[in-house]
Parts: structure tokens; sequence; C-alpha cells
């Protein structure tokens, strides 16, 4: 009786752990195939960068020549040369595009977050209708908006300065800025804006003093957005800017194509993955405050 | 410490009105308790008061000054939230000392008032923290203290104990009860839990849908409801409404007989009114039927008992809780006319008995 029991519990274990055994066998070989998807995705996406960081080292009869990623020949001089290889020093370009992107990101933040505040918390006439027109700019592409925009500044006499690049990012023009901000803004209890408000805040203090230290993850999603994009913009410097020694880094990358016959495209690469570094370090400071003010908004 | 005056005050939101002129005097220095179901406006009106909600008609003094235009800093009184709306980025002393440095405040006094306030409400240990690592009860205590430091005129608290437990919600009823008589400044509390408003008011005010239904002494509104909405809303359990006729000056109440009202009750119908202990167990009263018991609530120290009458109405009746009811036994009431209350056909209370 106790041992035909004990046999068949034995029994049971047993099938238990070859059950076991087999689904982590399945998992492991799932998880293998997902791994394995995973890394060829990633190598897909950063083909492009790898490419370009070897071809910057590769002598230039190589870069078009050869498919292999491995420079025969690590030209280290690319860099200094590229530095160098235009008329004016990219030690102006740099300071030009961080002059422009660091203003640019200082407007955008606070003036798409005052256009938010105003939007998500004071009642005023016509909020709706303001709302609506904001929200319709989304709906425009920048390219239809260039030539009048270039009418209004040439007249204004700001063609061939950074004004046209600037200014507007104070006047909370980017709508999607706006509107991220919004929404974050909103779901903030307003029960804080009130105990704000007993404690004699007026309406800028709640906005300075509470609103902004607690939207830290949208404020800093908004500067990494804008500081990529206009970091990166080719078309506004392109159409406003046309003296050489006002130049953003993208107009100068452009000048290696098109400054004689020859063009330097091992330079031109060099450059390329330099331009690509004050991005990664912009991303790598503000991506902290996203994560602490998401783990702060323990807000109840 | 100041009065708060009510004034025909009106809230509408757009065509919705909620308040419809209310008329109040909140005497200096007392404890106010407005309560009434959910959706009657309490929270409109207390917001009214802070500044916090627009008055759409009427005025609001706050002791002799009118401060219908006058912004929610400026009328010297500080509000305790449902959700404690501490401010998550700050620490808790920061949270204490904010409304302070509003205004301008120097600094070693800010310090001593912080200070004195952790001491009262025992948050010393609690002062660096940020509010998402406090306990519900300690962040009450904490919003309890960033009104407190303010030394205001005028406390408001919107049912701040709701978020709470219930064994700490009888504690800090027990501290917020302190806090009153060592302050003595004037309060308006609200809340829906008649517990509270009962153990802590001075007064209590009693609203439905808007309007006020009652204002009295906790005792005056338990023991003289001016209707029958105050009637069952006061008093846990409800109090059971039996309809009747009047008819000559008598009523006859179905199940237990006449009652002669005298010349206090017109002809028509009337409400008889009789909270759970004021019936008599027994056949010994001036009128009394049979029941049978259906159910039993046992609570220790006392028992809820629910009885149907041969009508087949079922009432509930007090007894102590050594008495011995089970379901199906036969229970012989008693109904002392002094002792119930009477409400007429628009449920306003006739005061028949009342001397
Ligand atoms: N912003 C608003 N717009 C329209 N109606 C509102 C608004 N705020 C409140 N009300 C209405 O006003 C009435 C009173 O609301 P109030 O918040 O004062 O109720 P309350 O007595 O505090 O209820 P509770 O006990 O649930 O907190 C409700 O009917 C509510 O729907
Ligand atoms: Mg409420």
């Amino acid at each position: 009786m106790v041992d035909v029991a004990t046999q068949s519990l034995d029994d049971h274990a047993a099938i238990a752990r070859a059950l076991r055994e087999k689904k982590r066998r399945s998992e492991k070989r799932a998880g293998l195939i997902k791994h394995a998807f995973l890394i060829a995705c990633t190598f897909i996406m950063i083909y492009p960068l790898l490419w370009m960081l070897s071809s910057s080292l590769k002598p230039s009869d190589e870069i078009f020549g050869s498919l292999s990623l491995w420079p025969s020949e690590v030209m280290w001089e690319t860099y200094p040369e590229g530095w160098e290889g235009l008329p004016v020093s990219f030690t102006r370009f740099f300071g030009n595009s961080l002059f422009v992107t660091v203003l640019s990101v200082i407007g955008n933040v606070i003036s798409c977050s005052f256009a938010a505040y105003a939007f998500a918390r004071l009642e005023f006439k016509g909020r709706n209708i303001a709302f609506a027109l904001m929200m319709m700019t989304l709906m425009i592409p920048y390219h239809v908006v260039l030539i009048p925009q270039y009418l209004i500044f040439l007249k204004a006499g700001w063609v061939d300065t950074y004004l046209p690049l600037i200014v507007p990012k104070f006047l909370a023009t980017d709508a999607f800025f706006v509107f991220l901000m919004i929404q974050f803004f909103r779901q903030l209890p307003r029960e804080l804006d009130e105990a704000a408000m007993i404690d004699g805040c007026s309406a800028f203090k709640i906005y300075w003093a509470i609103i902004m230290p607690l939207s830290l993850p949208a404020v800093a999603t908004a500067a990494i957005f804008s500081f990529i994009w206009v970091w990166e913009d080719f078309l506004g410097p392109l159409v406003y800017l046309n003296d050489i020694n006002d130049y953003t880094v993208p107009l100068a990358l452009r000048m290696f194509l098109s400054q004689d016959s020859i063009s330097e495209y091992g330079q031109m690469f060099a450059m390329s993955i330099l331009s690509i570094v004050p991005i990664i370090i912009f991303f790598i400071i503000f991506q902290k405050f996203i994560i602490r003010g998401i783990a702060m908004s323990g807000l109840k | 410490m100041a009065g708060v005056t009510l004034n025909k005050v009106v809230k509408d939101y757009g065509k919705l009105e909620v308040i419809h002129g209310i008329d109040l005097e909140v005497h200096s220095g007392e404890f106010l308790v407005l309560v009434g179901p959910s959706g009657c406006g309490k929270s409109t009106l207390l917001r009214m008061i802070a500044g916090l909600e627009e008055i759409s008609d009427g005025t609001i003094a706050i002791g002799d000054r009118i401060v219908n235009d006058l912004p929610a800093a400026r009328r010297n009184l500080s509000m305790v939230f449902q959700s404690y709306a501490l401010y998550p980025h700050m620490s808790v002393r920061k949270n204490l000392a904010f409304g302070l440095s509003n205004l301008k405040m120097p600094k070693d006094e800010i310090e001593r008032r912080v200070s004195e306030a952790a001491r009262v409400l025992q948050i010393n240990e609690l002062m660096d923290r940020k509010p998402r690592q406090l306990s519900g009860g300690q962040k009450q205590r904490v919003a309890i203290g960033r009104a407190i430091v303010r030394e205001p005129e005028l406390f408001l608290f919107d049912e701040p104990l709701s978020n709470l437990d219930a064994e700490l919600r009888v504690q800090m009823r027990v501290e917020l009860a302190g806090l009153y008589n060592r302050l003595g400044t004037t309060m308006i509390y609200v809340t829906h839990d008649q517990v509270e408003a009962m153990t802590m008011a001075t007064r209590i005010v009693v609203l439905s849908k808007g309007y006020i239904e009652q204002v009295g002494t906790p005792h005056e509104l338990y023991t003289r409801p001016q209707n029958t909405f105050v009637a069952t809303f006061i008093g846990s359990p409800k109090m059971n409404m039996i309809e009747a006729v009047v008819r000559g000056g008598t009523v006859s109440v179905p199940d237990f007989g006449d009652i002669a009202l005298g010349g206090g009750a017109p002809d028509g119908k009337i409400t008889v009114g009789v909270r759970p202990e004021q019936f008599e167990i027994g056949s010994s009263g001036p009128i009394t039927t049979q029941s049978e018991v259906t159910l039993v609530e046992y609570l220790g120290s006392e028992m809820y008992v629910h009885t149907r009458l041969p009508s087949g109405r079922i009432v509930m009746v007090k007894d102590a809780g050594k008495a011995e009811h089970k379901i199906g036994d036969k229970l012989p009431l008693s109904l002392i006319p002094e002792h119930a209350h009477y409400f007429d056909a628009d449920n306003r209370r006739l005061p028949i008995f009342d001397a």
C-alpha cells in the first residue's frame, strides 16, 4: 500500500521534472531566436554609422571600393585634416552650431512651457480657438511656410543673421512641444496649484516652483528633441545663411562635396562622426532628468 | 480668529446652479462641520470660502471684510485637501516652509514655526523626506503641519481623513480635536462621515442638493431634526420612518395603534420617526405590537434587531449586547409617543412633544 503510493509519487515527480526540462529547453531556444533577431535588427540600424566610422578612417580609394568595414590602413589624419579642410575651421562651425542650437533649446523650453501652462491651467477668452489654431500648425509642413517666412524675414532685414533661426523658437512656434507639455501638465493634480495658490503663489510662481520642477521628463524630452532637430537642421541655415563664416556644421559638411572637383570623402565622414558627438553628450545628460522625473512622479 | 458670514451665496457652472443662495454665520472660534451626501455642494462651498472658486452671486465675509474679490492667498486661511496636495518635489521641511517664504517672512521666524509644527505633530524624523516616502497618516500630518505654520485666522478641511484606514482615522480625529482645543481657531470641516461630524463639531450644517437643511449642535440635530432628510441622515443606523394618517388630532400608527396629538397636527399624511433605541422592548408602553425577528446584528456592547411587524414592515430596534434574540423569535414592541418624531406632509418637523 505504502509502496505503491511512494512509487506513483516518484513517477509524478519524474514526469514533472521531465516537463520542466523540456520547457526550459524550448524557452532557451526561443530566447536564442529572439536575441538573434534583435541583434540582426540592431546591426541593420547601426550599420550606416559603422560604415561612416570606418569610411572616415579608410584611405580614400577604399571608401567606395571595398565592402569591408575594416580599413586596410587606419588613417587618423582625416580628422585633423578635415577640421581644417575648409577655408574656415570647424572650430568656427561648431561654435556657430552650438550658438544657434543652445539658444533655440532655451527658447523652445521657455516659450513652449509658457504656452502649455496657459493652455493647461489658465482661463482666458478664446482659449479653445487658440488651441485649435495651434494644433493646426502641427499639420502644416515646414516647407510650405518656408517661402512666406523667408519674405517676412527678408523685409525685416534678418536674412544673413541667426535671428530667423532663433527668434521663432522664443515664440512657441513648435506646436509639437507645446502639445507634449500640455498633456504632461494636465496630468498634474490641480490641487497642487490650489495649495500653492493658498500658499501665496502667483500664476508665474506656480509655473516656476510647482509645474516646471514636476515636469522635468517632458521638459527634458522637449530639450533633447529640439537639440537634435536644430543641430541637424540643414534647410533653415541653407536658406538664411550665406556667409561661410556663419555656417553651421551641416552646411559646412556639404562644402566637402561642392568645394572643387575632388571631394574629400574621408574628411567629410570624419567631420560627420564628430558632428554626432554633441547630440550624444546632450542626450546622456538630459535622459537622466527623464528617468529622475519619472521616478519622482509618485504624485499621490 | 475670525468668523465667516455667507450671504445669499450662489454658485453656478454655466447654466447648472449647484449652490442656491446660502446664508450661514460661522462664529469666531467654532468648529463647524459641513455634512451631506455626495454631490450636495460641500466642497464647492468650502472652495468658495477658500477663494479657489468664484462666487457667482452673494457675498462671503471673513471677519468683517468681504472677500469676494480677494485672492486665496490674501484671505489669511489654510486649507487641508483630501489628497493632501503635498508638493512632491520638496522635502517635508520645504513643504512646511514654502508658504511662509512666499510671505517673505524672516528665516529664523520660518525656522521657529516649522520646528514648532514638527514638534506638535511629531514629524521631526520625517523633515528631510520627500512626500512619496511617507505613509498616508504621515502625509496627513504634514498636510496639517503646512496648514498650521501659517497661523491663519481660519482653517478649512475637505474630507481630510477619508483616505486613511479606519483605525488611523479614529486616531487622527482625536488629534485634530486636540489641535482645535489648543489653537481655538475657527475651523470649517467638510466630511460625509457623520461620526466625524458628531464627535468634532461645535455645530453641524447639513446640506442637501445645494440647500442648507439644518444648522445646529450635534445634540440639536439628533434630538430635534427639522425635517425627514436630517432625521434619516443623522444617526446610524437610520431612524425608522413610518407613514401614517392624522384624523381629528389623532394619528393611527399602523401596527401599533392610535396616538392623540392634540391640535399639533393637521389632518392628512404624517410621518412618525422612531430611532432604533427609541422603541421599547416589551408590551408595557401605551401602544404596542408583536413582531418577529428577521435578522440580528450583534456588535458586542449592543445589537440591532431587524424585526417584522404584523403588516410586513420591517423596523430596526436596538437592544443591549447581553440580550438574546434569535431569528424567528417573537418580539413585543412598545412605542412611547413622546419619544417619537413627527413630520408633516412636506417633511417638516411638527413640534408636538418638543417642550
Ligand atoms: N467644475 C464643475 N463643473 C460643473 N459642475 C460641477 C463642477 N464642480 C462640481 N460640480 C457639481 O457641483 C455639485 C457639487 O459638487 P461638490 O464637489 O461640491 O460636491 P460634494 O458635496 O463635495 O461631494 P463629495 O462628497 O462627493 O465630495 C455636484 O453636483 C457636481 O457635479
Ligand atoms: Mg467634495
